[in-house]
């Protein structure tokens, strides 16, 4: 009970001060037929010792993919994160405050916000940038939810390499919220014709960069066919590391953006928790979903922060709010900002060169082994490759040799079985030469 | 007193205008990161790249980013000093109604960092993750046991996650059962995100007023029933900090009307391991990692809201889950064969599992026994805080209360002196306000919510700084609220101009001035 202050004497004390014999009786407006009525098998607590070792039984359990040449992807990355950003994220006057509902005690945290939100909206190169969403997946169906008020039309077309799992999500909303969505087959050649798919039914279309399958595109003239057809241009972004090199979806008049920033600041944690990003032009605002932070004066004419434009939100609108969210990604955007204080404009921008070169490496040596084709025109850190059998059992095999050889298609598309030897490859600034040589070896190996 | 205490602010402003570095002594004025720019500065030191061979197909960016240069040290100082104007659960006590804000223990951030936890990426062969599948499941379980629920969806990223998630399932079962039904019932006590959740998932709201005792007035809800409507979502306790005693007869009246009962988790912490939801009737309920089972709030999330589901609604939950067989555990990310049903992924991979870990860690760590103590001792501090109060603060419903005690703004009548203006002072004593203004059916309301994590000698001065501002506002000191706070790191902003000429980024001064 090490988290319990209470003393039997204290809770004596209280009860007579409140006037009833034991706490039992603050009960008594619940149904004596349900209350203290099951026996539930649960045990009784641990020290901190046992908890320790019965957790750390399970985390050994697991092949962790420090352990292992990793090259996964496929929407999760696994990045160097300083040891700075893990230290100041836990400090207790960050990580145990509530969403910062009274300016006067939160300004470390409306602060920290707001230049959170002008970092994603410089990536992204777009005006405005909230204060984070859940994960790439529900960004983008927000995104398109939002799509949906501001052009007053019901229908999304998705990419065909979108994120599986942001397309998923976004049709399990789309199918409750009454939009429809059109999922464009997936597409590992990037040669669907997305502007034949436009009309004047359109609400919006959803695309990715780099693309699920890691191909890299300009959707200037997209985002055209938008615009004459009264659309609006979703970019989605599932590694955030590539807008340090690749031209970013404002320069490609995208109207929202949204991403997963997991790459900075956030451990690969077997999937969560991750945080969604979304930014959008200035005039759209109004339509965005989650918090936002804006910069006021105070009392003494001193610069702060504030909450702001909250007549959005769920506590101030209820049913006729831009979104449910309340509670978002808070603490994982604080990790984001941190890594990217530290890499700042240099080192973003070489951080995103290291990737690019690993990947190039890597690429080079895999697509040399008999029997694999490099799939892609362009990538960045992530590219699929072809093989000669399917990409699970490869994976499998690899696993036995101790490398974490990539993601096989059927993992994400489990219905198309079309994909079964298509196999997702990512390199990022913790893969180095030996790692690459190893799992060169090992896929030769594999595939022999 | 109210002179001279508007003499020592007036004299402390003229000191901060003084002071030539505009620092307040140790509280040190901090510029923003773009402010302290200084052009290729960097806090990480990465190698050159090898040469390569540009595969990006000419899709480049062009010109600078606009980030700023800093290096470590001042990354470290600028997020320090920005910690330091912070008030969190480490500081002290922080009584938000409604938002649970106990204790993070610091074993359950340790565990969560384990590399075989933290380290661990999602896609990987279920082989090499056998242990992350059988912590979910292990948390599965005692999520269950405590509900009494058979199934549990635990991708759900947050409560309101969890609500939609909900929500999205009973939607799926009426569609199932050929059944198109337009209304979701809400209390007017709700919080805001069930009316939200309900619009969201394609339905129609309607309030359902609360009778003179502050709970759901069954009459009405019973007028209300019929053939259109979905379900209702209830929050119990509920947001007046008061068990709907009725709750059984408004569960069977529900189910009679063909519709589901959505149980709104919010406020378990009075409840855990003491009564079960699914014997009120409930078909299904979120639960919130993050106010009942102390995972940290992190300053607005991350949460995580898996949500319980009764038999009739278990084949709707969303993917992915895992399953026992032969060869162990693995994980359904597929809607086919036995998840033909499920109503398809909510968000990406498996959930917060990070925060599962922590959860996990708590729960092992308390216990049964704890768990039930921790619900006990909730419930006592919160009438304790209601019964050392209720002379001088004006009660809104007679108690007992569970975990929060409601009170409404009678108490300040004809003082001038508002909730917010009660709330502002109470930071100056170092305190962190209650929930204000919510539930939404009494007027000013003030929430406290002081969680099980609170000594006596704690909510001892809390009551005393409370006791001696209501005795000020009474005597007629409306000044002293109206300038409050005076000590805290910013005084009270211009909210209203904030929200009419936004200003959502920093931009370099020659921009801003366009």
């Amino acid at each position: 009970m090490r988290y319990l202050p209470l003393g039997d004497a204290d809770r004596r004390a209280m009860l007579a001060t409140i006037g009833v014999g034991d706490v039992d009786g603050l009960y008594r407006d619940v149904p004596r037929a349900v209350f203290e009525t099951a026996r539930l098998d649960l045990p009784d607590g641990l020290g901190e010792i046992e908890v320790e070792r019965a957790l750390g039984r399970m985390a050994a359990e697991n092949l962790s993919a420090g352990a292992a040449p990793c090259f996964l992807g496929g929407g999760a990355y696994r990045h160097h994160v300083p040891a700075t950003v893990d230290y100041l994220i836990q400090r207790g006057e960050f990580l145990t405050a509530y969403t910062p509902y009274q300016p006067e005690a939160s300004q470390g945290t409306l602060q920290a916000m707001f230049e959170f939100q002008t970092q994603v909206a410089l990536l992204a190169a777009m005006d405005v940038a909230n204060a984070s969403l859940y994960d790439g997946a529900t960004a983008t169906a927000e995104a398109a939810m939002m799509a949906n008020r501001l052009t007053r039309r019901k229908r999304a077309i998705l990419a065909g390499d979108l994120h599986p799992h942001y397309r998923a999500a976004t049709a399990t909303y789309a199918r409750f919220n009454g939009f429809e969505v059109v999922a464009r087959p997936p597409d590992p050649d990037a040669a669907d014709d997305l502007e034949a798919t436009i009309d004047d039914t359109t609400a919006c279309v959803v695309v990715q960069n780099p693309g699920a399958f890691g191909q890299v595109r300009d959707f200037g003239a997209l985002a055209a066919a938008c615009h004459r057809a009264g659309a609006l241009l979703v970019v989605a972004t599932a590694e955030i590391v590539s807008l340090g090199m690749v031209k970013p979806p404002g320069a490609m008049d995208a109207d929202i953006f949204v991403g997963e920033g997991q790459s900075l600041g956030n451990p690969l944690s077997f999937g969560g928790p991750y945080l969604g990003l979304m930014a959008t032009r200035d005039r759209f605002v109004r339509q965005m979903p989650g918090r936002l932070v804006g910069q006021a004066t105070d009392a003494d004419g001193r610069r702060g922060f504030v909450l702001t434009l909250t007549a959005r939100e769920q506590h101030i609108r209820r049913e006729k709010a831009t979104s449910n969210i309340c509670t978002n990604s808070g603490l994982c955007a604080l990790a984001f900002a941190v890594h990217l204080a530290l890499l700042g404009e240099a080192g973003f921008a070489r951080l995103a060169e290291i990737n690019h070169a690993r990947a190039t490496a890597l690429a080079g040596q895999l697509a040399a082994i008999a029997g694999v084709t490099l799939v892609n025109d362009t990538f960045f850190n992530e590219f699929t490759l072809r093989l000669p059998k399917p990409a699970a059992h490869v994976v499998a095999a690899l696993a036995r040799r101790g490398i974490l050889g990539g993601v096989p298609a059927s993992r994400l598309w489990p219905e198309r079985p079309e994909l079964a030897d298509l196999l997702l490859v990512a390199a990022t600034e913790t893969n180095g030469d030996d790692d690459i040589a190893a799992f060169a070896g090992a896929l030769a190996e594999a595939l022999r | 007193m109210s002179e001279g205490s508007q003499a020592v602010s007036a004299s402390s402003r003229r000191a901060a205008a003084a002071s030539a570095t505009r620092n307040r002594g140790l509280e040190i004025d901090e510029l923003l990161i773009f402010e302290q720019d200084v052009p290729g500065r960097c806090g990480v030191d990465l190698p050159a790249p090898p040469r390569f061979a540009d595969r990006l197909g000419g899709v480049r960016r062009a010109g600078p980013i606009g980030l700023p240069g800093l290096a470590e040290p001042q990354v470290i100082r600028h997020y320090t000093r920005l910690s330091q104007k912070n008030y969190g659960i480490d500081t002290g006590i922080y009584p938000l109604g409604s938002c649970t804000m106990k204790h993070n223990p610091r074993l359950n951030e340790k565990l969560a960092r384990l590399p075989g936890f933290a380290d661990l990426h999602p896609l990987q062969p279920p082989e090499t993750v056998r242990g992350a599948l059988m912590l979910i499941d292990t948390l599965a379980h005692w999520l269950k046991t405590l509900t009494g629920f058979p199934a549990i969806a635990m991708s759900p990223a947050a409560g309101a996650h969890g609500e939609i998630c909900g929500m999205m399932c009973i939607h799926a079962a009426l569609d199932a059962r050929g059944e198109t039904r337009t209304h979701v019932l809400v209390p007017e006590s709700a919080h805001g995100t069930n009316p939200a959740t309900a619009a969201t998932c394609g339905y129609a709201v309607d309030a359902i007023p609360a009778n003179t005792r502050g709970r759901v007035d069954i009459a009405a809800l019973k007028r209300r029933l019929g053939g259109d409507v979905a379900a209702i979502m209830l929050t119990i306790p509920n947001t007046c900090g008061l068990f709907e005693d009725e709750v059984l007869a408004i569960a069977a009246a529900v189910h009679e009307a063909g519709a589901y009962c959505y149980l709104d988790g919010a406020n378990f912490n009075a409840l855990m391991g003491r009564l079960r939801p699914a014997d009120l009737g409930f078909d299904c309920m979120h639960l919130n990692l993050h106010k009942t089972f102390s995972t940290p709030h992190g300053g607005g999330g991350p949460g995580s809201g898996p949500v319980a589901l009764a038999a009739s609604l278990a084949r709707f939950a969303p993917l992915p889950w895992p399953v026992h067989d032969s060869g162990g555990l693995w994980l359904i990310e597929r809607a086919d064969g036995a998840a033909v049903d499920s109503i398809g992924r909510i968000k990406g991979f498996h959930g917060q599992f990070g925060m599962f870990v922590r959860a996990l860690a708590y729960l092992m760590s308390l216990g049964l026994d704890g768990l039930r103590q921790a619900a006990a001792d909730a419930v006592l501090n919160a009438n304790y805080l209601l019964a050392s109060l209720q002379d001088v603060l004006t009660p809104s419903f007679p108690g007992p209360a569970m975990h929060e005690a409601l009170f409404d703004d009678h108490f300040l009548k004809d003082t001038g002196v508002t909730t917010l203006d009660l709330a502002k002072a109470l930071i100056d004593e170092g305190l962190h306000p209650m929930t204000m203004y919510f539930p939404l059916i009494v007027h000013g309301a003030l929430l406290i919510e002081p969680t099980e994590n609170e000594s006596k000698a704690s909510l001892d001065r809390f009551v005393a700084a409370m006791r001696t501002l209501a005795q000020r506002a009474r005597a007629g000191d409306s000044g002293f609220f109206r300038a409050a706070p005076r000590l805290a790191p910013r005084r009270r902003f211009d909210e209203t101009e904030a929200a009419r000429r936004p200003i959502l980024r920093w931009r370099p001064a020659k921009e801003a001035a366009e």
